[in-house]
């Protein structure tokens, strides 16, 4: 009986201890206005929290006296933080989960200052811009375009970027007929969000103000339009067999070595990729020199462009109980760390050096475009997207699917639905 | 009279740990959602507005919330092979069968692994080129289709893991019941001369009816709300999306969670009345075999 007691006691102090875990996620220490006490940093970058994180950490404790950066790496990043941002526990400096409405990143992070002013010193400074403030900035820039194994391209006979998307398929069609065992395109159809680089090259149209335009556009898959042209290659790749035998089962891990080995020719990625694949060419005995960053096939008035934008944006959660220390690490962050150096990516204050890469490819005749955040629109395509329940990833597959034959329709059918979807909900939010 | 208020609040001290557990980590959660489903909340801000019965419209009125249940068929017709095989072994391995331990454990083996290891296994199974057309290749057959690529055959593939993965749990419902039936009706059918077959048909069938028709509730259930699988496997793309599936997009791709709690009730509903239907036609009748 006296057992059977403990236990029950045991039960009830396990429930009450669940409740009050429940009810404590408030921060730690910290005047709001002065450098000084504990911060907490999110980050996807679950890799570098134990090396170069910490080593950051380290130097900004140096400069900064009474201060304790402590570093926690999210793996399922998006959903699990933006979770956390719903019930107040989210850290003091945090990258910006992807997928966050206008409204929603007002509500959950501090303004980081006036547009005009970090726009002098930044770069990307207007990409989280909403009333003149800036809400969030990049730690690093990258710019968008196609990592090819240009030794296999070579083979085929095509040492030059393609220009258009007609030349694209060529080079492909070259590629399979000159060794029918490589992948010429890999869509990584299975792990979803490469295929979402087609929509990351917005800058081809040579327009800078694309994105304020965006949602008061009808219908966006119409010919002579960007995403008309974008998806429309995605569907002659696949459509045309140029893409791999089963989608259903790509791996992004394999598809690293199997493309620095020549297995795989091109994918449109962006260039944070080249290190990657550098990388893995480097684990697997392949030559990284093979690996090449080529534009998007696609070029207005005679020239390619490229976007370039801030990868990851970081920001400061409102509910920070210290946000002068978690400001003070933004700050530093970007201009004294060298973490975008690092990374290969284009560094965000402006008078920092472009890494090689990007200069390589600038080299070659690439306008680099940094795109004009929506003004008036801001928040706007977000939202019609999210009405019309058209997702980057999941269309685009379907859009695969339709093209390789395993759906119905064809590319006419597959965008005059999407047409007629994404129309209704800019009717219902631009109105 | 203290003594009886005392002994009046005995039983609710003893449960109080589970009753607190459940109404906090169910009831609360399913009366938030049915809470949720009338607003047109986006998962994360603090303003939510009441949107009335809106979302419930959109999720009658818009076919494609409803023809993802056309793919639950498949996992419909898969869980009879489940009870089915389930049914055969538990019986075979009720009587006096060599190994017959070892037996078991290979067969409820499959229920104790991860799901997500389960589709990650199986994934690896069904590429091209994978162990699947391996095998395939040592019996001579050659042009084996994309099992996950081809729309077709994608959701069959899909089921198949399923069966694989819950045969075991259904086996061990099923063997338990068949062990609880009492030893002596098997002696005195064998001395009345039964066979195996008429010992199962009249002495194990019967007796263990109650968990049939508890395993076609559970596969009705089921098959309307198959996730795991799918979700790690394909991700819901080539046609293998689930209501699950949809509803976790709505909620999470494109934070319309008010939709979302909307569709969950209604799966919720469903699964209730079929529920309701399946005790009016088969009646929970006490089973005695002595």
């Amino acid at each position: 009986m006296a057992t059977k007691h403990l236990l029950a006691v045991g039960a009830m102090s396990a429930v009450a201890a669940l409740l009050l875990a429940g009810c404590s996620a408030g921060g730690t220490g910290g005047d709001d206005d002065e450098i000084g006490g504990e911060i907490t940093v999110l980050t996807n970058r679950t890799d570098l929290i134990d090396t170069l994180f910490a080593d950051y950490g380290a130097e900004f404790e140096k400069k900064y006296p009474g201060t304790t950066v402590k570093f926690e790496g999210v793996t399922n990043y998006d959903q699990d933080v933006t979770t956390r941002l719903a019930g107040g526990s989210a850290g003091d400096v945090l990258a910006l989960p992807n997928g966050l409405t206008e409204g929603q990143i007002k509500e959950f992070f501090e303004p980081l200052g006036a547009t005009d002013e970090l726009a002098e010193k930044y770069r990307f400074a207007s990409e989280y811009a909403y009333d003149g403030e800036t809400y969030a900035i990049s730690v690093g820039g990258v710019a968008s375009g196609m990592v090819v194994n240009k030794r296999v391209w070579a083979d085929a006979g095509i040492t030059e970027p393609p220009t258009t998307p007609e030349d694209f398929l060529a080079g492909l069609q070259a590629i399979k007929a000159s060794d029918p065992e490589v992948v010429p395109y890999y869509t990584n159809y299975k792990d979803g969000w490469p295929v979402t680089f087609f929509d990351n090259e917005r800058a081809i149209m040579g327009d800078p103000d694309i994105l304020e335009a965006w949602p008061e556009d009808p219908a966006l898959w119409e010919e002579g339009k960007y995403a008309y042209i974008a998806d429309g290659l995605l569907y002659d790749i696949v459509h045309d067999g140029l893409s791999e035998e089963d989608p259903l089962t790509t791996n992004w891990e394999q598809s690293k070595p199997d493309l620095a080995e020549g297995k795989i020719a091109s994918m449109l990625l962006g260039s944070w990729a080249v290190p990657q694949m550098k990388a893995a060419a480097e684990d697997i005995g392949a030559d990284p020199d093979d690996i090449a960053f080529w534009p998007f096939p696609y070029q207005t008035d005679g020239t390619f462009h490229s976007k370039i934008a801030g990868d990851r944006v970081s920001a400061i959660s409102s509910n920070s109980s210290n946000k002068a220390t978690a400001k003070a690490w933004l700050e530093w962050f970007i201009e004294d760390s060298g973490f975008a150096a690092s990374q290969g990516a284009i560094p965000v204050p402006k008078d920092g050096a472009m890494p090689k890469e990007i200069e390589d490819f600038a080299a070659t005749g690439v306008e680099l475009v940094e795109l004009n955040a929506a003004g008036e629109n801001a928040g706007k395509e977000a939202e019609i997207y999210n009405i019309a329940e058209i997702d980057g990833t999941i269309y685009r597959q379907q859009l695969i699917d339709v093209a390789r034959g395993a759906a119905d329709g064809d590319w006419d059918s597959f965008t005059a639905e999407l047409n007629k979807r994404w129309g209704a909900a800019q009717a219902d939010v631009m109105g | 009279m203290k003594l009886r208020s005392v002994n009046r609040l005995t039983p609710w001290l003893y449960s109080a740990a589970a009753l607190i557990l459940l109404i906090t980590f169910t009831y609360v959660p399913v009366a938030n959602m049915i809470g949720y489903s009338f607003t047109d909340w986006d998962g994360l801000s603090s303003e939510r507005d009441l949107v009335g019965l809106d979302n419930y419209v959109k999720v009658f009125t818009d076919p494609r919330y409803w023809q993802v249940f056309l793919v639950s068929m498949y996992y419909f017709v898969a869980s009879f092979a489940q009870i089915a095989i389930a049914l055969y072994f538990a019986t075979v391995l009720s009587f006096k069968t060599r190994f017959r331990n070892f037996f078991k454990g290979v067969l409820f083996f499959p229920y104790l692994l991860n799901g997500v290891a389960v589709g990650f296994v199986f994934l690896y199974l069904f590429q091209p080129g994978g162990t699947l057309d391996t095998v395939l290749g040592f019996f001579g057959i050659q042009d084996t289709p994309h099992w996950l690529g081809d729309p077709d055959i994608a959701n069959i593939s899909l089921a198949s893991t399923s069966v694989w993965r819950f045969t075991g749990l259904t086996f061990v419902l099923f063997l338990g019941a068949i062990q609880s039936i009492p030893g002596e009706l098997y002696e005195a059918a064998e001395i009345d001369g039964a066979n195996r077959w008429q010992q199962f048909r009249f002495i194990i069938a019967p007796g263990i009816k109650r968990i049939i028709s508890l395993s076609f509730i559970l596969a009705i259930s089921g098959s309307l709300s198959v996730f795991e699988i799918p979700f790690v496997m394909t991700n819901g793309a080539n046609g293998t999306s689930t209501f699950v599936i949809q509803t976790v997009q709505t909620a999470f791709y494109f934070q319309r969670v008010g939709l979302a709690s909307a569709m969950a009730v209604v799966l919720l509903v469903i699964v209730l009345v079929i529920t309701w239907i399946q005790r009016r036609i088969v009646p929970d009748e006490d089973v005695t075999l002595s």
